[in-house]
């Protein structure tokens, strides 16, 4: 029923399981998007019939169900209408239309975001980018390539191959996620500490208003003139505007990597390591943890040769020359070493690095093997206080009667908890979306934020109340106005309204005392 | 000008200014005072407000107030074996005219980075928060201190190179990185159209190069990182070895450099791959080639448009007030474009009182 290719179907499952939306909602997705809007659906096709083609268009219940969610299934909507543009031409003529008509509009890529931020709107249209699939120019001198937004990640790495250069920043979902989709949430990926994010990355984008009229920003050129709006643009979730067009930076691919495995009997000790590395000077390529939980769903699934009796294992990437790798690989191991590892094993062979990072990358679909159901978080908290994250997410175990298996992206503190639990048991996806909840306040109380890299769409806009205070979230309103004044784009998402804020204050004060009220206020 | 030196002092400032509709400047160390457009409205002096907040070397940040001197900064950091790794200029020193030198919060407002920043980043890749005080007196805050967080519209980021224009900046969270285990420069003897060859050729290459200038046919490379690398790398490229280059970098990184002399000076962005330019007075070139200065008497337009037409744009990095005022600092913007950034501004600062033409005569 979805339209993610075949090969991305395990990562789909990070959430996909989360079918329990049927048996659920105290909240609707409608109420969550608080639609103030009421579009006249027969006028709407009708004007986009003029604007696109036959084959352009959805409009039938049976074509818009792929697109009533991305990966965040646990929150569900069926739009008016699905446009599929394929030139940016018919983008403008399709943004100009809703505009006219005041019709919200969610722009989507392939729908592999894991916040809910390509949930449709019940009174708009879905915007699907996925036909502009081009790569425009690749100039392998200037070290960039242009490309339109539903370019996959991985295409854009695999055309620049030839000349020995990449697209650095990779999602475990580069497979299938597209480059404008990336563009909206910012994306990371397990090499990030040392390559950086999308926004990092991207040098120039074109960008369609809502009016449809079409401004660029950034530029090939360093230092673009006037206010950085690459770095605005760049993680605002389809709110601001929609990307016509992308220039990415290309980067050398590193001569070599090796990878380190190292076993930990304690997680505080695993925690202690990471900071270890950093501290030493050392800016590892990936540096990536999980629990003993997590490679307990891993090694039967993947036999990547993880330690089972470890309460942790730390993979710890160098790479670049040959000789740099033997250098620095050499500090790494012995840092472990000293932090308490009792095992470090350095990859020996491409294969056995590929076999290592194998259990990392299917950590999600491996989890999904052992539970009915999972929900994955995305909290971003200093590094120093791993440890006590873990403790914490232990005793919420207990509290909620949920298991929680834990991969981090230790290197830049970034943790993605699942939360393991039985969509068809009454009353448990509540139960896990709370944990979840309590997992992103923690990660705001311990100096953190609520993402890291998935965006806050609308799953954590409750959240987003606990990380800003009125004055940001006023701000936020005020710059999302300056783009979009009707607030067509993307509605309902990623900040929220201070009557929301207020009412979810409001919850929380009933429930009684401040949350974590042993923890220094940040 | 007023001289403040707590953060209820700069926000009463600028309450008082937004209530009198009174023009405010923003100024840390007043090194950047060249640099944009008009200076209009009274100076606030925030170099009284220094100070480093935080600094976690293992979580690799540091959080200080606007008016912390760079170089106490980098006092801090390089005792634990760190750097802010954009280089950022300091301009300090009596030939500059001002002792202090670039503060935090001018930094940031900047956005001006140095040597490094073709491969390490430039200063908004680096910028982790910020506490601002709108034009209204609200302080906000954004972003935090660590290294990923998409939660929100990236404020942090989208401030750098303001110019004071969004807001005063009271503090500042960085990512700081650990200094490289090894330098070593080498120099070759070139014309720019050969640098520009060779550095876009081995800019696609897995070489550990971290900074490049070429002045007066010598091309200047410095390579960084783990000591073999460095060691096989110098190897590979050949050249001559340069002693003591560190200083010549420095001069570089504060255009204390012969190259940067003179009254008039124009700062060219280019794609690193853009052929050697028509234009006169070529004076150095950094960033494997996407930096380009030139001393030219060329008009104005005709500098603008040779820059657009390689695909970059032209600074008027230093020139009298009166040709930046009319000429403007920086390359025009599309009228869409333009307008969008005065909905901007006014989000930020509904009243137009912060450093107004600082960075364009419209706002």
């Amino acid at each position: 029923m979805n339209v993610v290719p075949p090969a991305a179907r395990g990562f789909r499952q990070c959430l996909a399981a989360l079918v329990a939306a049927y048996n659920k909602p105290m909240e609707t997705a409608e109420s969550r998007s608080e639609a103030p809007f009421a579009t006249d659906r027969a006028a709407l096709l009708r004007r986009l019939q003029w604007t696109l083609p036959a084959h352009g268009l959805l409009s039938a219940e049976e074509d818009l169900r792929p697109y009533e969610c991305d990966g965040l299934t646990a929150w569900r909507q069926l739009p008016l209408a699905v446009c599929l543009p394929e030139n940016e031409g018919q983008v403008i003529d399709v943004l100009r239309c809703c505009h006219q008509l005041g019709v919200p509009v969610v722009a989507r890529g392939a729908g592999t975001g894991l916040s809910g931020g390509a949930m449709p709107h019940a009174e708009g249209v879905v915007l699907s980018l996925a036909r502009l699939n081009k790569i425009l120019r690749l100039d392998p001198t200037a070290r960039l390539a242009v490309v339109q937004p539903g370019v996959r990640n991985l295409a854009v790495s695999e055309a620049a191959a030839a000349f020995g250069l990449y697209y650095a920043p990779d999602p475990s979902s580069q497979i299938a996620c597209t480059l404008g989709g990336n563009v909206a949430e910012n994306s990371g990926g397990v090499h990030c500490l040392k390559y950086g994010l999308t926004v990092h990355n991207v040098l120039r984008l074109r960008v369609v208003s809502i009016e449809g009229e079409v401004f660029e920003i950034g530029s090939a050129a360093p230092d673009a003139p006037g206010y950085d709006l690459l770095a605005l643009l760049i993680g605002s979730e389809g709110m601001l505007g929609v990307v016509s067009e992308i220039t990415v930076k290309l980067t050398p691919k590193p001569e070599l990597a090796r990878v380190a495995m190292a076993s930990f009997a304690d997680v505080g000790q695993a925690g202690a390591a990471v900071a270890a590395i950093i501290a030493a000077g050392i800016i590892p390529a990936g540096l990536e943890m999980m629990d003993k939980a997590a490679t307990a769903a891993v090694e039967p699934f993947v036999q990547a040769g993880y330690d089972l009796e470890a309460a942790a294992i730390l993979l710890c990437e160098s790479d670049g020359a040959p000789e740099e790798v033997a250098e620095e690989m050499a500090r790494i191991t012995a840092v472990l070493t000293a932090a308490g590892a009792g095992e470090v094993r350095v990859s020996q062979s491409e294969a056995e690095r590929l076999r290592f990072w194998a259990g990392r990358k299917a950590a999600f679909p491996a989890v999904g093997r052992i539970t009915p159901d999972y929900y994955c978080m995305d909290g971003t908290i200093p590094r120093k206080r791993l440890a006590e994250m873990l403790t914490a997410i232990a005793a919420l175990e207990r509290q909620y009667g949920l298991r929680c298996a834990n991969v981090f992206h230790a290197g830049d503190g970034n943790l993605h908890p699942l939360i393991m639990y039985d969509a068809s048991q009454p009353g448990e996806w509540d139960k896990a979306e709370a944990f979840g909840a309590e997992i992103l306040e923690l990660s705001v109380a311990l100096g953190g934020s609520i993402t890291g890299e998935h965006g806050v769409g609308i799953e954590k806009i409750n959240q987003m109340c606990v990380q800003y205070a009125t004055p940001e979230l006023e701000t936020f309103h005020r710059l999302k106005a300056a783009f979009d004044e009707g607030g067509l784009l993307n509605p309902g998402k990623a900040v929220p309204s201070l009557h929301r804020c207020a009412e979810y204050g409001r919850m929380h004060v009933h429930r009684g005392e401040l949350k974590f009220p042993q923890l220094e206020r940040f | 000008m007023s001289r403040v030196a707590t953060l209820d002092d700069i926000v009463a400032a600028i309450r008082a200014a937004h209530d009198s509709h009174t023009p405010l400047r923003p100024r840390g160390g007043g090194s950047k005072d060249f640099y944009g457009g008009l200076l209009a409205g009274d100076a606030l002096d925030l170099s009284g407000h220094r100070g480093i907040v935080a600094y976690e070397p293992s979580e690799l940040y540091l959080t200080a107030r606007a008016g912390t001197p760079l170089a106490e900064i980098e006092a801090t950091l390089a005792e634990q074996g760190q750097m802010l790794a954009c280089e950022p200029p300091h301009f300090s020193g009596a030939t500059l005219g001002a002792t202090l030198g670039a503060t935090l919060g001018g930094t940031v407002a900047a956005g001006l980075s140095g040597p490094r920043r073709m491969q390490a980043g430039a200063v908004r890749d680096f910028v982790l928060g910020v506490k601002l005080i709108d034009g209204t007196g609200q302080t906000l805050d954004f972003g935090g201190q660590v290294m990923k967080n998409v939660a929100g519209y990236d404020v942090s980021r989208f401030i750098v190179g303001s110019l004071g224009t969004l807001g005063v900046i009271a503090e500042a969270t960085l990512k700081v990185l650990p200094r490289p285990v090894a330098e070593a420069t080498r120099q070759f003897a070139c014309t720019e159209a050969e640098a520009l060859l060779w550095l876009n050729e081995w800019g696609g290459q897995p070489l550990p190069l971290s900074a490049s200038f070429w002045h007066d046919g010598r091309l200047s490379l410095r390579l960084s990182g783990a000591a073999a690398a460095v060691a096989a790398a110098c190897r590979r490229l050949g050249g001559e070895p340069v002693a003591e280059a560190e200083a010549a970098w420095q001069a570089v990184r504060e255009q204390t450099h012969a190259a940067y002399a003179g009254p008039l000076l124009w700062r060219l962005a280019l794609p690193t791959s853009a052929p050697p330019l028509a234009l006169d007075g070529l004076r150095a070139s950094e960033w494997g080639g996407g930096l380009r200065w030139y001393a030219t008497d060329a008009e104005p337009a005709a500098v603008r448009a040779v820059a657009a037409a390689a695909g970059g744009h032209a600074t008027l990095y230093r020139a009298p007030e009166s040709l930046r005022c009319r000429e403007g600092a920086f390359a025009p913007l599309p009228p869409a474009l333009l307008a969008l950034h005065r909905r901007l501004k006014k989000v930020f600062d509904p009243r137009g009182i912060l450093s107004p033409g600082r960075l364009y005569a419209e706002f």
